[in-house]
């Protein structure tokens, strides 16, 4: 059964149709690029699955949940780990307390209030990963661009989520970071699904998966890249401007 | 050596392998609590011998309750962003639970000798004592209700506020206005708090009498503790893994709710902890000052508060303590002087800070410890880690 289900899904904002009919399945450990021009709605859409908006119509399931009752801390504890467009990590903190905050844990105020020993292999090993071992007690406030992105990848690791919603990675990276960042997405898949919205097509060819347009809200093309790009729609509202 | 670190290279500067935390003393608590103790010896010293009028007890005491107010406004403002005006609300609930039970000791001893009555509310002609003010004879209670009733008030207003997700500038309107409804409220008679008058000729309080120079003292000794335990208690929670997602909350809120937690509900705590250490400072300033009135809810209050502490250096709790000492000792000289002067100089005072000294008088100190690490050739980056 899929992972992540949206079937019919709609929202509107002061009656522009930001998501209009989407429907859309991703498989457990899939991994899947999602393309399309400027307030085509993607973000939108991991607003929807994360409970950050409410649908107007349609269902959203996630392993089984509805995800139109749930809130985002909600999404989150059930495993839906979600990177922004812009950047965001905590900025006064430093890395090592980022990836400690987001370690899967237990997430009540007396729980955190009293909490005990850290599991400083684990963080360790994601600072490990995400080539920040040596900034571990710098503030994330003094990261580049790219290592915050980095960071916060690193963050939703931490939370070991079954599904990864990440918007626009690449943005701001240089060449090899880009790179490197999409091995990482590649690795990462098979373990966890990995949605990305990007629109870097270096970046989506490097991803080599499953790729969907969308326009005006809803799916316009899905497919292998070769598919669609092959398609005229796609061409007219994306690729060919 | 723990398994598990081999891949990691050695840290920096020999940390350790556990986690950085920073402990609940460090150098500037440490100096802050020493200080307090001084005072808590000192002051009482300075008097029985004579060099230090016995008013200036009382004064110095009720400074000690504005530090705890502003260090607990500090915790909500500072560290978990939210910015209350109307946390004078708090501080006057919890004054006014204080004052109704030095009240009920007058006893007899009023100008209407009632028994069973207050003096005001004989004079109002009521015949028998409200039910919220049953209990108040005991002080256990009062003293109870000094905190509870604070804590439960923002319980309630911040389950709904957080809850809607109220935040900025919105929440604080709020706050004001929901001090503002109380001061309203506390000026009518009918309300039985005393209206306009207020609370006030106390005689005693658990059978001392409260014009005696040594219960003063004894008044100004449990200020300066409760300033201690306020501030350890306020420690404690922004070094512990909860303290680090309330700072989270106030630089990214909308990262930590994706990150699985719910803010609502460590906003609330934060919320009510604060008010109900406001609450113990208006408890002990009531006995200390022999009056509590609706003045106290006055809109102008609270904004002083959140002076206090942008002066002292948000974030930092003693900042907040050392703000309000300021603050309030200069009123004391400055209304003595030119009374009319004061709130000029007031605004004059927070409109330098926040151009000229935006980390307060403690950012400033802190920027020369600073510079004197790295004279000695050290990087003031460690410092901070264990600040
Ligand atoms: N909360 C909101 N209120 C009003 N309009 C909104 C809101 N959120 C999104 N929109 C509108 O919905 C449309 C889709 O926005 P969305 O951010 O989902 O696009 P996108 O595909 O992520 O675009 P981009 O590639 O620029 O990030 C845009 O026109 C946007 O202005
Ligand atoms: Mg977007």
């Amino acid at each position: 059964m899929s992972l992540l289900i949206l079937d019919g899904v709609s929202r509107s904002f002061d009656g522009f149709k930001a998501v209009n009919g989407m429907t859309l399945a991703i498989e457990p450990g899939e991994l899947r690029a999602i393309i399309g021009p400027n307030g085509a709605g993607k973000t939108t859409m991991m607003d929807i699955v994360t409970g950050k908006t409410r649908p107007d119509g349609g269902t959203v399931r996630f392993d089984g949940h509805d995800m139109t009752r749930i809130d985002e801390a909600g999404s989150a504890r059930l495993g839906i780990g979600r990177k922004f467009q812009k950047p965001t990590v905590f900025e006064t903190h430093t890395v090592e307390d980022n990836i400690l905050l987001s370690l899967r844990d237990d997430r009540g105020v007396f729980a955190t209030l009293f909490s005990g020993a850290d599991d400083t292999a684990r963080v360790a090993e994601l600072l490990a990963l995400i080539r920040l071992e040596d900034r571990r007690l710098d503030l994330a406030a003094d990261l580049s661009h790219g290592q915050k992105q980095w960071l916060e990848i690193g963050m939703l690791l931490a939370q070991d989520p079954k599904l990864l919603l990440i918007d626009e990675p690449a943005a701001g990276m240089t060449d090899e970071e880009t790179a490197r960042t999409a091995a990482l997405l590649r690795d990462l898949a098979g373990d966890h699904a990995v949605v990305v919205v990007e629109h870097d097509m270096e970046f989506v060819r490097a991803l080599d998966c499953r790729v969907t347009c969308l326009h005006q809200g809803r799916v316009l093309a899905e497919g292998s890249l070769a598919q669609v790009s092959a398609n005229e729609q796609v061409v007219e509202v994306y690729l060919g401007r | 050596m723990e398994k598990g670190n081999d891949a990691v290279p050695a840290p920096r500067s020999g940390h350790t392998a556990t986690l950085n935390r920073k402990t609940l003393l460090n150098t500037r608590g440490t100096i802050f609590l020493c200080v307090l103790a001084a005072v808590a010896v000192g002051v009482p010293y300075l008097n029985a011998t004579g060099m230090l009028p016995d008013y200036a007890v009382s004064l110095i005491g009720k400074y000690l309750c504005f530090a705890l107010l502003a260090i607990a406004l500090d915790l909500l403002w500072g560290y978990c962003g939210i910015l209350s005006l109307g946390h004078g609300a708090f501080f006057a609930l919890g004054g006014y639970a204080m004052g109704m039970h030095l009240m009920r000791e007058i006893g007899e001893r009023g100008v209407y000798a009632n028994p069973d009555l207050p003096d005001f509310m004989v004079f109002l002609n009521w015949q028998e004592l409200p039910w919220f003010w049953w209990g108040f004879d005991t002080f256990w209670f009062a003293a109870l209700m000094a905190l509870f009733v604070p804590g439960l008030l923002a319980f309630i207003f911040g389950y709904f506020a957080f809850r809607s997700r109220v935040t900025g500038v919105y929440l604080s309107i709020i706050t004001q206005a929901m001090t503002y409804a109380l001061m309203l409220a506390f000026f009518r008679n009918e309300m039985g708090f005393g209206g306009n008058n207020g609370l006030t000729d106390f005689k005693d309080v658990l059978g001392y009498d409260l014009q005696s120079q040594d219960t003063r003292i004894g008044l100004f000794v449990l200020s300066a503790l409760a300033v201690a335990v306020g501030f350890l208690i306020c420690r404690a929670v922004v070094i512990s893994k909860a303290g680090k997602v309330i700072i989270s909350i106030r630089d990214a809120e909308s990262r930590t709710r994706f990150l699985g937690y719910r803010v609502e509900g460590y906003k609330l705590f934060v919320f009510v902890l604060s008010a109900m250490l406001a609450g113990l400072a208006g408890a002990l300033y009531t006995p200390q000052v022999g009056i509590i009135n609706p003045g106290e809810f006055s809109p102008a209050n609270s904004i002083e508060i959140v002076i206090w502490v942008a002066i002292g250096g948000r974030g930092t709790l003693v900042g907040a303590a050392i703000g309000a000492v300021i603050v309030a000792a200069s009123k004391t000289i400055l209304t003595g002087l030119y009374p009319e002067a004061w709130l000029f100089v007031l605004g004059a005072m927070f409109v330098f800070v926040t151009i000229f000294m935006p980390r307060g008088v403690l950012g400033v100190w802190d920027g020369m410890i600073d510079g004197m690490w790295r004279m000695r050739g050290m990087d003031p980056n460690e410092r901070r880690l264990r600040a």
